[in-house]
C-alpha cells in the first residue's frame, strides 16, 4: 500500500500555498514508476504512464461586478500497456490505490482484445531526451480572488468607453500544470508550467443591431502582461470598429489575414504535413517532402525550447528530445511532423512531434500592419473566421469571415456575413508577403499573411 | 432499485456519505445572501474501440468521478469541485464556493425531497451490454463491408464508444434527483481514391441505449453504406458556386441550421445579459409563418435527451418559435430566477467540474405541407445541401455558418451535379423569414451531435424537414 501514502501526500500538498511543485512532481514520478513495475508484473512487455495535476483560479466579472469565481483542480492518470505488438489504454481521475489497480487491470484486459500492430510501441530509446533544460515556464501567480476581481473590473472599466453599450465581461485566469511521463524503458520526464490569461469581450450597437468583439492576453508569467487597461481598450476598439458592417458583393480579390487568424493558415499547413494525415493518405500535401509549397521568401522553423514559449518542451509526448528544426526553407518542405507511430508507418524517424508541434517561428518581412494594408492595396482584411470548412484531404477551404474592406491601403468599412474560399495549395503558393506584426499569444508565431487571391461570396 | 438508490450506491456510499452529511454541507454553503446552492455528484465510465488498416488498434477505458459545489448570490456564482467524494473535501469545496457572498448568519436550506421522474432510457451500462468479442467482430465486419462496396475505398476507420453517466443532484431548494444515462455511438469514416483524387465520407449514429439497440435492424451496415456513398459522390464533385442563391436543405442533420441560426440565441443567459440578437424580441415575428421550432429533451433514447437536466429539473418540449413568432427561451435555474421565469429543464454541464448553463437538447422544426420533390422542382437555380459538418454562430450579431459536406446543384428544378463542400453563411434573425416551403418529411439526425459553448461540450440532437430558403450566401469558388 505504498501508493496510498503517495496519494495522500499529493492531496495535502496541493492545498498548501508554498511552492512545492518539485516535490509533487517527484511524487507523481514515484507513482508512475511504481505503476510501470506493476504493469510489468502483470505481464506487460512495455508500459507508459502520463499523469498530471492542474490547478487554477478563474474569475469573471461583468458590468462592474463579480460574476463567477471558480477554483479548479484536475488530476489525470493514464496508462498504456503493450503485450508485444498489442496495446491497451485506460485512465482515471482517481489516484487512490485501488482505482489505480483497476486501471492497470482494465488496460491489460483491453490488450487481450486489440490486434497486433507491427508499427506500435514506445519511442526509439536512442532518441529519448537526456537533457532537461529549464525553459522558464514556471511562474505561479499567487493572486487572491479579491485581487482578481479588482483586476477584472479594471480591465472591463477601461473598455466601457463611449459607444460600448453592453459587456460580456472580463476574466482573469491563473493556472499551474504539473505532469509526468514515464516509460518502461526507464524514461521519466517531469514538466511544470504556468499559463495565465486576461480577457475582455464587449458589445456596441448600431442601426442594424449589435456587434461584439474581444481581446485577450496569454502568458507564462504574470509579469509579462501588458497594462490591464490596454486589454479592455483593445477589446473596445475592435468592437467599435465593427459597427455598421456591410456584406460585400461576390468577387475575387486579395485577402490579408490579420495575425490572429494568419496562424490558422500555418496550422492547416502543419496538419497537412503531419504523420497521421500522411499515412492515412488524407492530405493534399502527400509526397511533398522536398517540394516547393510556398514562395521562396518563406522560412518556417520549429523552436521547441524557446524560453517562456507557449508550447515549449524539452521532450514530446513520447519522451523524444526536441530540437530546433527547419520545416520550410526557401518555400520548400524540409520534413514532416511525426511521432514514432506515424514515422514507422512512413519508414521515417520521429521528429519529436508526438502530441503536435511545439513553437513555430515564421519568418517575417519588415512591414507592420499599416504597411501590409498598403501592400494589400484594394482587397479584404480578415480579422475573424468562422466554422470548420477546411478539408485537409483536398485542401478545399471555405469559411465564414468578417473584417474590413480596404481601398488603396486605407480601411474603407467593416464587412461581415461573407465567405472566403480557395484551395489551400493555391493560397500557400500565392502568398505575397508576411508582416512583422507577430502575435505572441500563440505557439505559431506569425505576422499577418497576404494571400494573392480568393473568392469572396456575399450579396 | 430506483435510480436514486442506484446513484446513492454508486456515488455516496463508497465515500461513506449519508443524507445527514449533505445537510452539513448545505449548512456550510448557505449564507444570508446565498439565493441558491447545489451539489452535483457524478461517476462516468466510458470505453472506446478503434479499427484502422483492418486491425483493431486501440481500446481505451476511462473512469472519472467527482462532485461540483455551487453557491449563487444574485448574478454571482462561486464554484469549486473535488474528484474525491468524501465529506472533508465536500466541506472544503463548499467553503470555497460560498466565499462569493459576504459572511453572516446562516440561512436554512429546504429539506431534500425526491420526486418520481419518468425515465427516457434504461439504466444499463453500455460497456457491459455486449461482450468485448462482439464489439471487435463488429468493427471487423464493418471494415470488410465498406471495402466490399467499392474498389475505390482505401482507408477505413471504424470506432465504437459507450459511456455510462450516473449523476445525483441535491440543491438547497429541496431538489434531490438522480439519473443514470447510457450513451453509445458508432462511427465509420472512409477515404475513396480514383485517378489520384481522394475524398472522404463519414457517417455515425447512436443514442441513449446499449450496443444491441444501436446495432438493431442492420444499422451498422447502413452507416457503412452511407459513408461509402458520400465519399464516392464527392469524387465526382465540381467546384461549388459562390454568391447568394436559393438553398434547399435536406431533412435530418441539416437541422444544424436551427441549432446555429436561432438555437444559441434563444439560450437564457445571452438573453438575460442582452447579448443575443434575439434579446427582448419575445412575441415578435422572426420567422416565416411556416416555421415552428421546438427544443425537446423528452424524446425516448435520443442522444440529446435527458430525463432530468443537470440541475435535477425534468426536461420539457419547449416551443421556441410558433408559426414564425418567438415564443420561448431555454432556461436553467439561475437565468430563470434572474429573469422571473421558470427553468425549462435546459440546465446542462459537461461534467461535475463545469458550471451548468442553458443548453439545447434536441432542437428541430415541425413538418410542413410540401412534398420534398415539389420543393426541389420549385427552384430554377440553387443549391441542394443534404449533409453538413459543424457550424458556428456569433450570437450577438446573429451571423452563423454551417459547412456542407454533400451538396448538389439544382438546375431547372432538377438535382444535377454534386459540388465540393462549401460553407453557407447567414443571419439568424433573417434566415427563417426567408423560408418559403417546408417539407412533410421531418427527420431527426442519427445521433452524433456535439455542441460546444464556453469550452463545454454536451451531446445534442437536431432535426428538420426539407426546407426551401429563398436566399443564402454560399461560399464556393465558381462563378
Amino acid at each position: 500500500m505504498e501508493a496510498y501514502a503517495v496519494n495522500q501526500s499529493i492531496a495535502k500538498q496541493t492545498s498548501d500555498s508554498a511552492d512545492d511543485s518539485q516535490t509533487q512532481l517527484d511524487t507523481l514520478a514515484t507513482l508512475a514508476e511504481d505503476v510501470i513495475r506493476r504493469c510489468r508484473a502483470a505481464g506487460a512487455s512495455e508500459a507508459e504512464i502520463g499523469t498530471s495535476i492542474d490547478l487554477g483560479l478563474n474569475v469573471s466579472v461583468r458590468m462592474g461586478e463579480v460574476e463567477t469565481i471558480e477554483h479548479t483542480r484536475d488530476r489525470s492518470f493514464g496508462v498504456t500497456v503493450y503485450f508485444g505488438k498489442r496495446k491497451g489504454s485506460a485512465s482515471t481521475a482517481d489516484l487512490q490505490p485501488d482505482s489505480i489497480g483497476k486501471t492497470i487491470e482494465q488496460a491489460c484486459a483491453i490488450a487481450r482484445y486489440t490486434e497486433e500492430d507491427p508499427y506500435t510501441g514506445l519511442a526509439d530509446p536512442a532518441r529519448l531526451a537526456r537533457q532537461f533544460p529549464d525553459l522558464d515556464l514556471w511562474h505561479p501567480w499567487q493572486i487572491a480572488p479579491e485581487e482578481a476581481i479588482r483586476l477584472g473590473i479594471e480591465i472591463e472599466d477601461a473598455g466601457r468607453i463611449e459607444g460600448i453599450s453592453n459587456s460580456e465581461g472580463a476574466s482573469v485566469q491563473a493556472g499551474e500544470s504539473l505532469s509526468v511521463y514515464a516509460t518502461s524503458q526507464g524514461f521519466t520526464g517531469k514538466e511544470r508550467g504556468t499559463r495565465h490569461m486576461l480577457s475582455c469581450a464587449l458589445i456596441a450597437e448600431d442601426a442594424a443591431g449589435m456587434q461584439r468583439d474581444y481581446w485577450y492576453e496569454s502568458v507564462r508569467s504574470a509579469n509579462d502582461f501588458p497594462d490591464a487597461a490596454t486589454i479592455g481598450r483593445k477589446a473596445a476598439e475592435r468592437t467599435l470598429a465593427r459597427r455598421n458592417a456591410r456584406q460585400l458583393g461576390t468577387r475575387d480579390c486579395p485577402v490579408l489575414f490579420a495575425p490572429e487568424v494568419a496562424r490558422g493558415l500555418i496550422g492547416h499547413l502543419v496538419s497537412a504535413v503531419s504523420g497521421g494525415a500522411l499515412y492515412r493518405k488524407a492530405s493534399f500535401l502527400l509526397d511533398h517532402m522536398g517540394k516547393k509549397i510556398l514562395p521562396d521568401f518563406v522560412e518556417i522553423v520549429e523552436r521547441p525550447q524557446l524560453r517562456r514559449g507557449q508550447n515549449s518542451a524539452a521532450f514530446d509526448a513520447e519522451g523524444v528530445a526536441t530540437k530546433d528544426s527547419d520545416l520550410i526553407r526557401g518555400g520548400v518542405l524540409q520534413r514532416y511532423v511525426l511521432g514514432s507511430y506515424s514515422a514507422r508507418k512512413l519508414g521515417l524517424q520521429s521528429t519529436g512531434n508526438a502530441g503536435g508541434i511545439h513553437n513555430l517561428v515564421v519568418s517575417t518581412g519588415t512591414g507592420d500592419f499599416a504597411a501590409m494594408l498598403k501592400r494589400l492595396g484594394t482587397g479584404l482584411v480578415v480579422t475573424e473566421v468562422m466554422g470548420q470548412g477546411v478539408s485537409i484531404i483536398t485542401g478545399d477551404y471555405s469559411r465564414g469571415a468578417s473584417g474590413f474592406w480596404v481601398e488603396n491601403g486605407q480601411v474603407a468599412y467593416p464587412v461581415e456575413e461573407i465567405t472566403i474560399a480557395a484551395n489551400l495549395r493555391d493560397m500557400f503558393t500565392s502568398i505575397v508577403a508576411i508582416g512583422a506584426d507577430v502575435d505572441p499569444r500563440s505557439h505559431i508565431l506569425t505576422g499577418s499573411i497576404l494571400v494573392g487571391r480568393m473568392t469572396v461570396a456575399g450579396s | 432499485m430506483t435510480l436514486l438508490a442506484l446513484a446513492e450506491r454508486q456515488l455516496l456510499q463508497p465515500g461513506g456519505l449519508s443524507s445527514g452529511d449533505l445537510d452539513r454541507v448545505f449548512s456550510q454553503l448557505m449564507g444570508p445572501s446565498i439565493d441558491a446552492a447545489d451539489l452535483y455528484f457524478q461517476h462516468s465510465r466510458s470505453e472506446s474501440w478503434m479499427l484502422e488498416d483492418g486491425i483493431v488498434k486501440e481500446g481505451n477505458h476511462s473512469i472519472e468521478q467527482g462532485v461540483g459545489v455551487r453557491a449563487m448570490s444574485g448574478e454571482k456564482t462561486g464554484f469549486a469541485y473535488s474528484d474525491e467524494i468524501v465529506l472533508p473535501q465536500l466541506l472544503t469545496a463548499a467553503h470555497s464556493a460560498r466565499a462569493i457572498a459576504q459572511s453572516g448568519a446562516d440561512r436554512n436550506s429546504h429539506a431534500l425531497a425526491a420526486h418520481d421522474v419518468k425515465s427516457l432510457y434504461p439504466p444499463i451500462d453500455p460497456v457491459e451490454s455486449l461482450p468485448t468479442e462482439e464489439k471487435i467482430t463488429l468493427l471487423r465486419e464493418v471494415d470488410k463491408f465498406c471495402r466490399s462496396l467499392d474498389p475505390c475505398i482505401g482507408q477505413v476507420i471504424v470506432s465504437v464508444s459507450g459511456v455510462l453517466d450516473t449523476v445525483l443532484v441535491a440543491a438547497a431548494d429541496g431538489t434531490l434527483a438522480a439519473d443514470v444515462r447510457p450513451l453509445v455511438r458508432l462511427n465509420v469514416q472512409v477515404i475513396a481514391e480514383r485517378n489520384g483524387r481522394r475524398e472522404s465520407g463519414s457517417a455515425g449514429g447512436g443514442g441513449r441505449y446499449g450496443y444491441r439497440e444501436l446495432l438493431a435492424n442492420g444499422r451498422a451496415h447502413a452507416l457503412a453504406r452511407e459513408a461509402v456513398r458520400q465519399a464516392l459522390v464527392n469524387l465526382d464533385s465540381v467546384p461549388a458556386p459562390a454568391g447568394t442563391m436559393t438553398v434547399v436543405l435536406g431533412p435530418g442533420w441539416p437541422g444544424v441550421l436551427l441549432h446555429e441560426a436561432i438555437g444559441h440565441g434563444f439560450e437564457g443567459d445571452f438573453n438575460r445579459k442582452g447579448t443575443s440578437a434575439f434579446a427582448g424580441r419575445m412575441g415578435e415575428k422572426i420567422a416565416s409563418p411556416l416555421c415552428t421550432v421546438v427544443d425537446d429533451g423528452t424524446l425516448p433514447n435520443r442522444r440529446g435527451s435527458l430525463s432530468i437536466d443537470d440541475e435535477g429539473v425534468p426536461t420539457e418540449c419547449t416551443t421556441l418559435i410558433e408559426n414564425g413568432v418567438l415564443k420561448g427561451f431555454m432556461q436553467d435555474k439561475l437565468n430563470a430566477r434572474l429573469m422571473g421565469m421558470r427553468s425549462t429543464g435546459n440546465g446542462r454541464r459537461e461534467s461535475f467540474a463545469h458550471l451548468p448553463m442553458p443548453r439545447m437538447t434536441n432542437t428541430y422544426m415541425l413538418p410542413g405541407q410540401n412534398d420534398p420533390g415539389e420543393i426541389i422542382a420549385s427552384v430554377e437555380r440553387g443549391l441542394y445541401a443534404v449533409n453538413f459538418g459543424g457550424g458556428q454562430v456569433d450570437i450577438t450579431n446573429g451571423k452563423f455558418v454551417f459547412s456542407a459536406s454533400e451538396a448538389y446543384l439544382i438546375e431547372n428544378g432538377k438535382v444535377t451535379r454534386p459540388v465540393k463542400g462549401a460553407t453557407l453563411i447567414g443571419s439568424g434573425p433573417e434566415v427563417l423569414t426567408r423560408v418559403s416551403m417546408v417539407g412533410n418529411d421531418l427527420k431527426l439526425d442519427e445521433g452524433v451531435g456535439v455542441c460546444g459553448k464556453e469550452g463545454q461540450s454536451v451531446p445534442v440532437g437536431v432535426g428538420q424537414p426539407t426546407l426551401r430558403i429563398d436566399a443564402m450566401t454560399v461560399g464556393g469558388t465558381a462563378a
